[in-house]
């Protein structure tokens, strides 16, 4: 059962994070009989803390610690994600995609594009295919495995009745890693509609209380709640040695180790990195390169939201409650590389539909429109996006926030293919529900950022990146990346199934590494 | 409002809204034949009269009664007594709204006073005032459920028996 480890045993995996990344990798290990410390900077929740409260939810599951966003970011909350136990995939919405072949390949597919630090993966879907498979089993993923998709609500019904109409081939309920009937110990999906509130009877896959509680059965897994990583040690022969941490009570202590995984998100784990300058090392760990904390990328997104001649009730059921995939093919004809998916999104209850419709718009006629909230359908669009060297996560020079450590600034500019591409996406959308009759439709910019990818990317070659295919960085043999920061390019799809995929086969990886170093 | 056929600066009058200030430093807003009342403990009786029409004007809507934009001055109370700062902000911010005609805002007529809060729009009074009328009014489930927003559904087992796909206009092809 759960078990507890000493600050002073160097034979545990440290692994900082327990989102989609890191409470994964923690799993594998631990099924592998590796001991592995986790250090989670947020609290551990149950399900009986989830209720249907858009507001309430966001307070209690994000990571409202001090971040500046500059560029095309939100200011004051560049990203959206958690500091809670289980991470963003708390909030995810679930939809687990693969990503599809070419998208390995970005540079020899989409050539040499001004403004972009292009690269080919390290990897190609062949090389994780077997951990997609894996994935997609763990996950519960519909459509894989013989696992039936989930049934179609409102909303998908609507943009499934316009894709036909408009002629698109290939739409349906999805994959989603959300249990079309009961599996692993979890119920079948009720149709709650506040998946991204968090699932109140966890038919959602969420790290929270599948991998954690199962690396906790082994008896190789000790999960440390409120402990922020704000270090890594290491010793004089480059190797990391520990992870400092801030527990509940602001008191620090170092956790020895005989590995570290970082996965904090794409702000966090190049903001560690950084943050664990030494004189050995005086740009941060693992950043020979200089690529830690550049290329962050965020996919291109936007949301189309229509008012239709007939009631919808947008907010019933699952909110990713479907998919269109043909404009996620690469055809540089439409003006741009790389490609797009269509999903359904609701609008977040009336209060988050007035916020969010037209920003800072007030009056009569809004006022009207908002009155037709229950003849409202929306869908997200989400797209390919292409690293920038300028684009990425720096430390602020004087500002701190509450454990002392620099604030992390985040910057990131759409490059022209990315407005491109949202250009086309909102036109495609807005025909969708042209085609149906829709009296209004309304094209919204993104949001802070949810799918946050690059900062610390796999490279085959040491000088263009951070890591290598397995996440292991080029500078320091027992240090590892252990999620999306990996992430060569960002693929169209949405990242979490390819965050999994990576640290299954991350597992295998070090499991052979560490027993050839003994 | 444009169709009811009454003179345009009577917003208060014709509500049927009345203020009434509290010798502990707050007010009283009672509703038409006081049929409701809301009491606020910091703000005076000008400051809340005019957040009332205030925040009516930013989100009007003929079938919610002024209770519902009582709330919100509610709430913008409650946060100006736990916040010196945003008190100052709001009884400011009525001061900047009365002095753009030389006279009480909340007196002028429906259209010059939209054509003020427009003037204004871009001030952290204006934006502080939006936000709380956008989370007061469209987040009460009274308010919501009249406009069709279901609200909290695992209580109520979600929507898998209760409409997900009950969708019935869709054309056929
Ligand atoms: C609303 C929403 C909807 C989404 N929907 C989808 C979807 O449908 N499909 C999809 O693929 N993706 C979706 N995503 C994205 C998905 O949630 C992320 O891709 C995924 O969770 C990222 O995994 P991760 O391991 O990189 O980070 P996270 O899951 O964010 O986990 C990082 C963890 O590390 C902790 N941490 C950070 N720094 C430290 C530190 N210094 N010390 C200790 N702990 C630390 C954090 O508290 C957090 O718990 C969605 C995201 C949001 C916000
Ligand atoms: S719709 Fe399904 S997955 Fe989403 S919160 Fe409800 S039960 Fe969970």
């Amino acid at each position: 059962m759960a078990r507890t480890f000493d600050l002073k045993d160097n034979s545990v995996v440290v692994i900082v994070g327990s989102g989609a990344g890191g409470g994964t990798l923690a799993n594998e290990l631990a099924q592998k009989g590796i001991n592995v410390v986790c250090l989670e900077a947020g609290p551990r929740l149950t399900l009986a803390d989830i209720v249907n409260d858009n507001d309430t939810m966001f307070a209690r599951l994000s990571w409202l610690d001090k971040r500046i966003g500059t560029g095309d970011l939100n200011a004051s909350l560049p990203l959206w994600v958690c500091k809670t136990v289980g991470g963003t995939t708390v909030h995810w919405a679930a939809a687990a995609l693969r990503f599809q072949e070419h998208e390995f390949k970005g540079r020899t597919t989409y050539g040499d594009i001004q403004g972009a630090t292009l690269l080919d993966w390290p990897l190609t879907l062949a090389d994780l295919a077997p951990f997609y498979d894996k994935a997609e089993d763990k996950m519960g993923v519909t459509g894989t495995h013989d696992i039936p998709r989930l049934p179609g609500n409102n909303n998908y019904k609507v943009m499934a009745a316009g894709a036909k109409r408009v002629g698109y081939k290939e739409f349906h309920t999805g994959n989603m890693a959300i249990n079309s009937q009961p599996r692993d110990g979890r119920p079948a999906c009720h149709q709650i509609g506040f998946c991204m509130e968090g699932c109140a009877i966890g038919a959602k896959w969420s790290t929270l209380y599948t991998e954690i509680p199962k690396a906790e059965a082994t008896g190789h897994f000790e999960l440390r709640p409120n402990s922020m990583a704000l270090h890594v040690n290491h010793d004089a022969n480059g190797l990391v040695t520990g992870v400092v941490y801030a527990d509940k009570d602001g008191n620090h202590h170092e956790q020895k180790a005989r590995a570290v995984c970082i996965a904090g998100n794409s702000v966090e784990t190049p903001r560690l990195l950084l943050n664990s300058a030494s004189s050995k090392f005086p740009d941060g760990l693992a950043n020979s390169s200089g690529q830690v904390g550049r290329n962050f990328m965020r996919h291109m997104s936007g949301t189309v939201y229509a008012m239709m001649p007939g009631r919808v009730n947008f907010e019933r059921g699952t909110q990713m409650a479907g998919i269109i995939k043909d404009e996620a093919r690469f055809d540089p004809k439409r003006g741009f590389a790389g490609g797009y998916e269509i999903e359904t999104l609701p609008g977040f209850g009336l209060e988050g539909l007035a916020t969010n419709l037209v920003p800072g718009a007030w009056g009569r006629d809004y006022a009207d429109i908002l009155e037709m909230y229950d003849h409202f359908a929306g869908m997200w669009l989400v797209g390919e996006d292409l690293p920038q060297a300028a684009n990425g996560v720096t430390l602020h020079p004087t500002e701190k926030d509450q454990y002392g450590l620099p604030v992390p600034v985040v910057h990131f500019s759409d490059h022209p293919n990315d407005i491109a591409m949202r250009n086309h996406a909102h036109t495609a959308g807005a025909a969708i529900y042209q085609s149906l009759g829709a009296k209004q439709v309304f094209k919204l910019p993104p949001f802070s950022s949810t799918h946050n990818m690059g900062t610390c990317r796999q490279s085959a070659n040491p000088r263009d990146g951070v890591c290598n295919s397995y996440g292991q960085s080029h500078d320091i043999p027992n240090l590892f990346i252990s999620d999306g920061s990996q992430f060569t390019t960002s693929g169209a799809e949405n990242p979490t199934l390819t965050i999994v995929a990576l640290a299954i086969r991350q597992s295998g990886y070090i499991a052979d590494h560490l027993n050839k170093r003994e | 409002m444009q169709s009811d056929g009454l003179p345009r600066r009577d917003f208060l009058r014709t509500s049927g809204i009345t203020v009434t200030a509290l010798a502990t430093g707050g007010s009283v807003i009672f509703g038409h034949n006081h049929a409701w009342a809301v009491a606020t403990t910091t703000l005076d009786p000008h400051t809340t009269q005019t957040l009332l029409v205030m925040t009516h004007d930013l989100f009007p809507h003929q079938r919610l009664g002024e209770q519902y934009y009582a709330v919100v001055v509610d709430m913008l109370d409650k946060q100006a007594a736990s916040d010196p700062a945003t008190k100052q902000l709001l009884i400011e911010g009525v001061t900047m709204l009365d002095s753009a005609h030389g006279k009480s805002w909340a007196d002028l007529p429906d259209g010059t006073r939209v054509t003020v809060l427009r003037g204004v729009e871009k001030t952290a009074f204006f934006t502080t005032v939006r936000t709380k009328t956008i989370t007061g009014l469209y987040g009460n489930p009274a308010v919501y459920k009249m406009f069709g927003y279901g609200g909290p559904s695992a209580p109520l087992g979600g929507y898998i028996n209760r409409g997900f796909d009950d969708i019935d206009w869709l054309p056929k092809t």
